[in-house]
């Protein structure tokens, strides 16, 4: 709890100093930059009223990054990665997963605190109806499902998790599918198309305050530890200023209410720098999974 | 019970109507179910072949990929329901692999993915079998037989090779929904038809009955009222009601003429016969009174003989005793109390008929005897079968037969008299038991008189029968009755 305070109050005092430098930093753009649009990647959102969130979200990003916003919607994380590390994208909001594998080729912008920590967990699912399963391992021959490949929560977790078990992810169940978005995992186990499914524990508690009928169909049997909260990163090459006035933009979401407003759409509580170290976990589980 | 064939038309023709058009109201029912069947049923197996279609197209990319989530989803958009047309909603849409093991479903927990599409049984069991058959490549529509659901398979090709099929399966559409709701509408459209027909069929009705009703009201006046009958309001049209009408006016004419000719028929043989009855009358009286006559007028200018007086009184005694008889015969009474009829008469009567019989040489036979007294009067019945006797051995001539026959029920006794001689010419027939009408030189003529008066006072009945060598009389006389 103490940390959480202070946190809280180091946040506060450098918003401002960075919000003095933001100002600056504008003074000292190129004239045409204004012209050029600042891309944004981003995977699915599970929000039913993403269109509009977004228009809102991009508006809200225009004012304070005085430039055009460009969201560039992708139905996988690879899609985006690659756009990002192709250089089509200047930001992009990824799973920890690629970040850590492409690490090298990336910038760290800002982690999301949810709940008031940059972290969440991947939780583990089976049917409502299944009251039996309390483990992974008893899923055993089973369908899964997973999320999307480049998922922590949703496709590494599940896999890290079996392989320190001693088994083989790739033919521990007798089928696996991906639904390319943790909603899609819920639905997907909720009508018992696949017996398990592993989903992002933020996206499942969201879900459960907004439309607690899907998630009332499955059931969470097992927990990861925490582990770091799904990034915005940037591409590598990405000019300093630029890169220093999107964190800045980002980090004083929660103090503006228009961005607090935003923020609280997606249940989250704002942004922090974070370190890149805040990922070795999974940097190590998909090692692991890599060399079993 | 009144049946419908007694039913008046005034009530048949209204009812014949309504049966009409309830009989029309069923038949175009049952064709429009069965044609609504057949177009709802075509247009749900065009729909499903073309979504088999659709589906098979679409889902040989995720089934190639193994993507199961996004086939999931493309099967819910297939499958998504219309309010508008329930029966286009597949029960199941089942994307099955080569070996008909389940790919993916709109119902996993009824075929969860990797398990035998056989697996729930029924006529998904039967399904396996029919893949086996037929070209692999063809679309096909199968319903097994005692199965609610009928299927489309369509086969997921890429580049030739059969990856698996997708299977609609769909309800049959039910039948009776549709027909109740048929039936409402047709029942709705015939009671307004009914509503305009039935006052019309009533008038109707009444137009073409009353004409048949006077019809049959005047022939009922027939034959006793033929005047009423005559003037009755009958049609007067050219069709076959007024030609019935017109043809009744010309019988009851024709009848009336009849009647008529017929009255004056009777009245004038009335006379005749009267005429006649006076004739025999005056001529029974008349021959001893002329006698009588001639005594007297001998009597008077031969008088104070007492020998010639006595024989005088005598004659007139006869003479006055034959008139009695006369008179006596023509008022035959059947009020005498007597002895009943019994066996022994007919040995009695046949004695007395013998003498007569042997001076003609004519045969007489009893063929039968009754064989108990009956009761009716002997006197009346034997004076009865006496004359007939002798009219038969007198009828039989030289060398015939005469036979007589007697038997009873236990309510009527019946006596018949037979002879083989000439026969009763026709004309003569009609005057047989009037008195002195005597087909003979001897006798009064009153023989048969006396026979039908007394069978008639003892309600019985007479019948001649006559042809040449056979001439019967029967006699049938009831009692027993109160």
């Amino acid at each position: 709890m103490d940390r959480d305070v202070a946190l809280l109050e180091a946040c506060g005092r450098r918003a401002f100093l960075r919000g003095v430098g933001a100002l600056a930093a504008l003074t000292v753009l190129p004239s045409h930059a204004a012209d050029i649009p600042v891309r944004i990647g981003l995977t699915p959102v599970f929000l039913d009223d993403q269109m509009s969130f977004l228009s809102q979200w991009r508006r809200w990003l225009e004012v304070k990054l005085g430039r055009t916003v460009v969201f560039v919607q992708r139905g996988s994380y690879r899609e985006v990665i690659d756009l990002l590390r192709a250089g089509k994208l200047d930001f992009a909001w990824v799973c920890g997963y690629p970040y850590v594998r492409h690490r090298q080729e990336l910038k760290l912008v800002a982690v999301p605190l949810w709940r008031g920590e940059p972290c969440y967990q991947s939780y583990l699912i089976v049917p409502a109806d299944d009251s039996r399963t309390t483990t992974l391992a008893e899923l055993r021959g089973k369908v899964f499902a997973y999320s999307d490949p480049d998922s922590n929560s949703g496709y590494l977790y599940p896999r890290y998790l079996l392989t320190t078990q001693g088994e083989n992810p790739d033919n521990f169940f007798s089928r696996s599918f991906f639904t390319w978005a943790h909603r899609k995992v819920v639905e997907a186990v909720g009508i018992a198309l696949a017996d398990g499914g592993a989903v992002d524990g933020y996206v499942w508690e969201t879900l459960a305050e907004l439309h607690p009928e899907l998630t009332r169909t499955a059931r969470v049997i097992e927990r990861s530890p925490p582990l770091g909260y799904p990034p915005f990163v940037a591409r590598s090459d990405i000019p300093t200023v630029e890169l220093a006035r999107f964190r800045a933009v980002l980090l004083d979401m929660a103090d503006d209410p228009q961005g607090m407003d935003l923020l609280h759409r997606l249940r989250l509580d704002g942004f922090i720098p974070g370190k890149p170290e805040l990922f070795d976990e999974i940097a190590r589980m998909a090692a692991r999974v890599r060399n079993p | 019970m009144r049946t419908l064939a007694d039913l008046s038309l005034r009530w048949k023709i209204p009812l014949r109507v309504v049966a009409a058009v309830l009989g029309t109201a069923l038949a175009v029912t049952v064709a429009l179910v069965a044609r609504d069947y057949d177009i709802v049923r075509q247009n749900l197996e065009g729909h499903a072949r073309s979504m088999g279609r659709v589906l098979a197209h679409t889902l040989v990319m995720p089934v190639l990929h193994d993507d199961i989530w996004r086939a999931y989803e493309i099967l819910q958009s297939a499958h998504e329901p219309n309010p508008a047309a329930p029966e286009l909603q597949a029960l199941v849409v089942l994307v099955t692999d080569a070996d008909y093991r389940v790919f993916v479903s709109t119902r996993p927990r009824a075929f969860p993915i990797g398990t035998s599409a056989a697996a729930p049984g029924g006529a998904y069991g039967l399904l396996r079998a029919e893949l086996s058959r037929g070209s692999p490549t063809d679309q096909r529509i199968l319903e097994p037989t005692d199965s609610p659901l009928f299927f489309i398979m369509t086969p997921l090709i890429a580049d030739g090779v059969a990856l698996g099929h997708v299977i609609l399966a769909y309800a049959q559409p039910a039948l009776l929904p549709r027909f109740l709701g048929q039936v409402g509408r047709a029942g709705w459209v015939t009671l307004v038809v009914l509503l305009i027909l039935l006052p019309v069929s009533w008038v109707w009705a009444r137009r073409t009955a009353q004409p048949l009703l006077r019809l049959a009201g005047a022939m009922k006046q027939i034959p006793l009222e033929l005047e009423a009958a005559r003037l009755a309001d009958l049609p007067r049209s050219g069709d076959e009601i007024g030609q019935l009408g017109e043809a009744f006016r010309r019988m009851v004419a024709e009848m009336q003429v009849k009647q008529e000719m017929e009255r004056q028929m009777l009245s004038s043989e009335r006379l005749a016969a009267i005429g006649r009855l006076t004739a025999g009358i005056a001529h029974e009286i008349n021959n001893p009174l002329t006698g009588m006559l001639t005594a007297i007028n001998t009597f008077q200018r031969h008088g104070e003989d007492p020998q010639r007086a006595e024989r005088t009184l005598s004659l007139l005694q006869r003479g006055l005793t034959q008139i009695r008889n006369t008179v006596s015969a023509l008022l035959v009474e059947a009020k005498v109390e007597d002895r009943f009829f019994a066996p022994e008469d007919i040995d009695d009567l046949v004695i007395l008929v013998e003498a007569e019989a042997h001076a003609q040489a004519v045969r007489i036979v009893v063929d039968g005897r009754i064989a108990e007294p009956v009761p009716l009067p002997a006197t009346l019945l034997r004076q009865i079968v006496l004359n007939l006797l002798l009219n038969a051995v007198a009828a039989a001539g030289e060398g015939g037969t005469v036979r007589l026959n007697a038997y009873s029920s236990p309510q009527q006794l019946t006596l018949a008299v037979f002879n083989d001689g000439a026969h009763i010419e026709q004309q003569d027939m009609a005057y047989l038991f009037e008195p002195f009408a005597t087909g003979r030189e001897t006798g009064h003529g009153l023989g048969l008189w006396i026979v039908y008066q007394i069978t008639r006072q003892l309600n019985g009945e007479i019948a001649v029968e006559s042809e040449p060598g056979a001439t019967t009389f029967t006699i049938e006389i009831p009692y027993g009755k109160s």
